[in-house]
């Protein structure tokens, strides 16, 4: 996972399910390169695939310590900004 | 991957405008005022979440009819400027002692009355022991129902 395109991917992925051509769009990645790091992540043990019609769909691999890192990563960002916000507003509520 | 236990620590901040005293209370005491109700585990829904204010105090989340699920316990309570809890949901999403990560929060007093919030979960290495949770967390119930929706408001922002 060194670099830093390959990280990117990976944790795209942990946000949900993509195809290659949908990761393609989101990332400032071309197809070529987007399925040249997923195969190997995918050597890696870090995400899987299943086919989807014409389409191959990937995911992190669940049972990797790595995804669930990436989870919960993700997890806290989502939380602290709540508590961000909840925290300023009952301060706020206080001052006035 | 034989690389587990070398994985970084999750690391995340944020810096609130309000006095290290009301960031440790909104954090702890009003704990179900702020968590993202998506965050759940319990199939019948979720209504609110506590963080009990001592060691060994339970954290836990309440369904609408009244079940609770717990998700682990208070290891350090230092107000206003640290807190350790043990987060402990095994493959079954059972409270499991012998089974947690941590997550240590800790308080910074900042200029201007804001302070700097700092929180660490680490040592998760061991809850994917139990394979259950990872296939929970990564599977399409429980808390991945939250990643789309995640995902959508990350691309509207």
């Amino acid at each position: 996972m060194g670099d830093p395109t390959r990280r990117l991917i990976f944790e795209t992925l942990a946000a949900g399910p993509l195809s290659v051509g949908e990761l393609a769009q989101r990332l400032p990645v071309s197809r070529p390169a987007v399925s040249q790091h997923l195969r190997a992540l995918k050597e890696a043990g870090l995400v899987i695939d299943r086919a989807a019609g014409t389409r191959r769909i990937y995911q992190v691999d669940p049972s990797g310590v790595a995804s669930l890192r990436a989870y919960l990563d993700q997890l806290w960002g989502n939380a602290l900004s709540a508590f961000q916000q909840a925290a300023e507003q009952q301060q706020g509520a206080e001052q006035q | 991957m034989n690389a587990e236990q070398t994985l970084a620590a999750v690391r995340r901040s944020v810096t609130v405008a309000a006095p290290i005293e009301k960031a440790f209370a909104v954090f702890t005491e009003s704990f179900g005022t702020w968590w993202p109700a998506d965050y759940h585990i319990n199939p019948s829904g979720y209504e609110t979440a506590f963080l009990e204010p001592r060691v060994g105090g339970r954290w836990f989340e309440r369904a609408p009819d009244g079940s609770e699920c717990d998700w682990g316990r208070v290891l350090t309570w230092d107000p206003p400027r640290r807190i350790r809890l043990a987060w402990q949901l095994n493959g079954d999403y059972v409270f499991e002692p012998d089974n947690a990560s941590e997550v240590e929060v800790t308080f910074t007093e900042e200029e201007d009355g804001r302070t700097r919030v700092d929180l660490v979960h680490s040592k998760f290495e061991g809850l994917t022991n139990s394979e259950g949770v990872a296939a929970s967390i990564g599977g399409d119930g429980g808390w991945s129902a939250i990643l789309p929706r995640y995902a959508a408001a990350v691309v509207a922002a």
